[in-house]
């Protein structure tokens, strides 16, 4: 590269002691990516993933998830064996599959189930952005769709954590279709008067953002989640011109009129609580 | 790419008639019979036009469906309706022409017809945007669907749009929330709706008129859930690769009819809809007319249930514990 040519070069290599390794093992430490400071593994995770210093909302696993929403030892999954094949002999798609199985120990980007939060019983489903980005195919699809008409049938309210970066190109149009079927559940829930709160976070974007997630008769996002449509390269692409500061931001949308309200995580579950009981 | 409306791969075809109608011609002229030469190079021209167009490759359909002369929504209003009157505006911000909308009578049959309408001439088509549009396109949609499910109208919707446009006002404006919200509402009708892909059927943008009992495809269109550029730039990060991307994808009627998301593919004259139009009209009114006749049979409950089972359907994956589907 040319870049190359201009970089300084470093005149001696840095060998970390032994000690050195010692006294700071992988994972105990994490550096907040938003304002810099250095944060205690361990002390995040109490404070659900949120940085003491800034408050940035660090990205969160469905398993953490569900652990700060729902009562202890309080969920049963739905559907945990439904399995994502390769309908359109996509170039790499089968063995991307396996490694982000590996990686996050899911069987694929959405995880729901029934549980119950502050003692109200509901549906709830959680996408998890590490599964190639949240996106949305087949399983995605069938399984909120089923969590949907579960929730309908039992009558529960329906949580659902979006956290996507649209539909999965990899099962091509049957992925697109999912939007169509995701939202035809919902409106089931709907003209069933059954409560589906959409709580979105980062980032809820393309098909997912532009179905069930915009749905929710009460809208909730993350401070500071990417939310919407189209992506900005494509934006910016398109009107040739510099997108306005925190555009599609959790407040940007806020602004907008098109949530209910932006949330922080630590007030997040009683939040929904309250919701649920309003509900009841 | 395209000259004289032709598209490249189109050239031995059109030279080799060029060459008869040249000797048609000198025939004329010279009073000399070439009959016999002439009807073998017909034999030859017939020959190379089924090997053109019987082995069209997907990046040619996606040529075909983006040919400037393709027919565009108004016209197919003005051919297979009668009475068209548009109606227009959302009732909420303003009257996006990138989707056209009224109501009309199929044989007599009072129905609502919806449209992305991509125009015409330049300044039609600028006007229209190109046939991309704003969250209030698709809310004028929903009122006047709205309104066809009041009056117990039956539904026709003709989806040919790249894309919901891509802008700042767009996503300010709730592009994401119009798209779903007529997701979540035409599954909730029950009129009945047929949805026709007669151009591009461009991800989102497309889906959210069509959403149908059934969903019908022209020949050469194509429909996908990101345009194949975009997805070559994903991919590849290199977006003149659009032509494998558009197979990896699967995006022909061929495809989606047997991925199970399209109920029949409309037949297009040879060389693509605009080298007949009336014809393909015709093709189009044909089928719209048989899908109604059979979705008029059914109740309002039964129409509702059968455009939940169509989509609840769509997908698939393993289930170890069921078996595959």
């Amino acid at each position: 590269m040319f870049k190359d040519l201009f970089r300084k070069q470093r005149r001696y290599a840095t060998i970390p002691s032994e000690k050195a390794k010692k006294e700071v093992p992988e994972g105990v430490i994490e550096k907040c990516p938003s304002c810099g400071t250095i944060l205690i593994a361990k002390e995040l995770e109490k404070n659900l993933k949120v940085c003491k210093s800034c408050s940035y909302h660090f990205p969160m696993s469905a398993q953490e998830r569900i652990q700060s929403i729902v009562d202890v030892g309080r969920f049963f999954e739905y559907d945990p064996d439904l399995l994502s094949e390769d309908p359109l002999s996509f170039p790499n798609y089968p063995e991307k599959l396996a490694q982000d199985k590996e990686k996050t120990n899911l069987n694929e980007a959405v995880v729901t189930g029934e549980g119950t939060i502050g003692g109200y019983p509901a549906v709830i489903g959680v996408m998890d952005p590490r599964f190639r980005m949240g996106s949305m195919g087949s399983v995605v699809g069938e399984k909120i769709t089923r969590a949907a008409e579960r929730a309908t049938m039992k009558r529960y309210p329906f949580l659902l954590f979006s956290a996507s970066g649209g539909a999965r190109m990899q099962e091509g149009v049957l992925s697109l279709m999912q939007m169509a079927k995701t939202s035809a559940a919902i409106e089931k829930m709907n003209r069933n008067k059954v409560l589906f709160v959409s709580i979105l976070t980062n980032p809820t974007t393309g098909g997912v953002s532009a179905s069930f997630a915009s749905l929710g008769d009460i809208n909730i996002a993350e401070p500071g989640a990417l939310i919407g449509f189209a992506g900005r390269r494509v934006i910016e692409q398109t009107v040739r011109q510099r997108l306005p500061e925190g555009f599609q931001t959790a407040e940007f949308l806020l602004k907008h009129g098109q949530l209910d309200m932006v949330c922080s995580r630590l007030e997040l579950r009683d939040t929904l609580i309250k919701i649920l009981e309003f509900h009841a | 790419m395209i000259t004289n409306g032709y598209l490249s791969f189109e050239k031995p075809l059109v030279e080799l008639r060029a060459k008869i109608a040249e000797l048609e011609k000198f025939m004329q002229d010279k009073s000399i019979d070439l009959s016999d030469e002439i009807a073998i190079l017909e034999k030859k021209a017939e020959k190379l036009e089924k090997e053109i167009y019987g082995n069209l490759t997907t990046w040619q359909k996606v040529q075909i469906a983006r040919h400037t002369s393709r027919p565009t929504t108004l016209y197919y209003i003005k051919s297979i309706f009668t009475d068209f009157m548009e109606l227009r505006g959302d009732r909420l911000y303003r009257d996006d022409q990138s989707i056209i909308g009224g109501i009309a009578k199929l044989d007599g049959r009072p129905v609502t017809i919806i449209g992305q309408e991509r125009g015409t001439d330049t300044k039609d088509k600028i006007a229209r945007n190109f046939g991309l549009p704003h969250p209030e396109g698709y809310r004028k949609a929903l009122r006047l669907m709205q309104q066809a499910n009041k009056f117990g109208r039956p539904i026709i919707t003709f989806i040919d749009t790249q894309g919901a446009f891509p802008g700042i006002e767009a996503e300010e404006r709730g592009q994401s929330e119009a798209i779903a919200r007529n997701l979540r509402e035409m599954a909730g009708f029950t009129v009945p709706i047929i949805c026709v892909v007669t151009g591009e059927g461009g991800s989102g943008g497309a889906l959210a008129i069509g959403v149908g009992n059934r969903l019908l495809m022209l020949e050469h269109a194509y429909y996908s859930v990101i345009t194949p550029e975009g997805a070559a730039a994903i991919l590849w990060r290199d977006a003149s690769k659009a032509q494998e991307a558009a197979e990896a994808l699967k995006i022909t009627s061929a495809d989606l009819k047997a991925l199970g998301v399209i109920d029949e593919i409309v037949p297009e004259p040879k060389g693509g809809a605009h080298r007949n139009p009336e014809q393909q009209a015709a093709f189009i009114k044909k089928a719209i007319v048989k899908h109604l006749n059979s979705l008029l049979k059914l109740t309002p409950d039964e129409l509702l249930e059968d455009r939940y089972q169509k989509y609840a359907q769509i997908g698939n994956y393993l289930e170890p514990s069921k078996g595959s589907r």
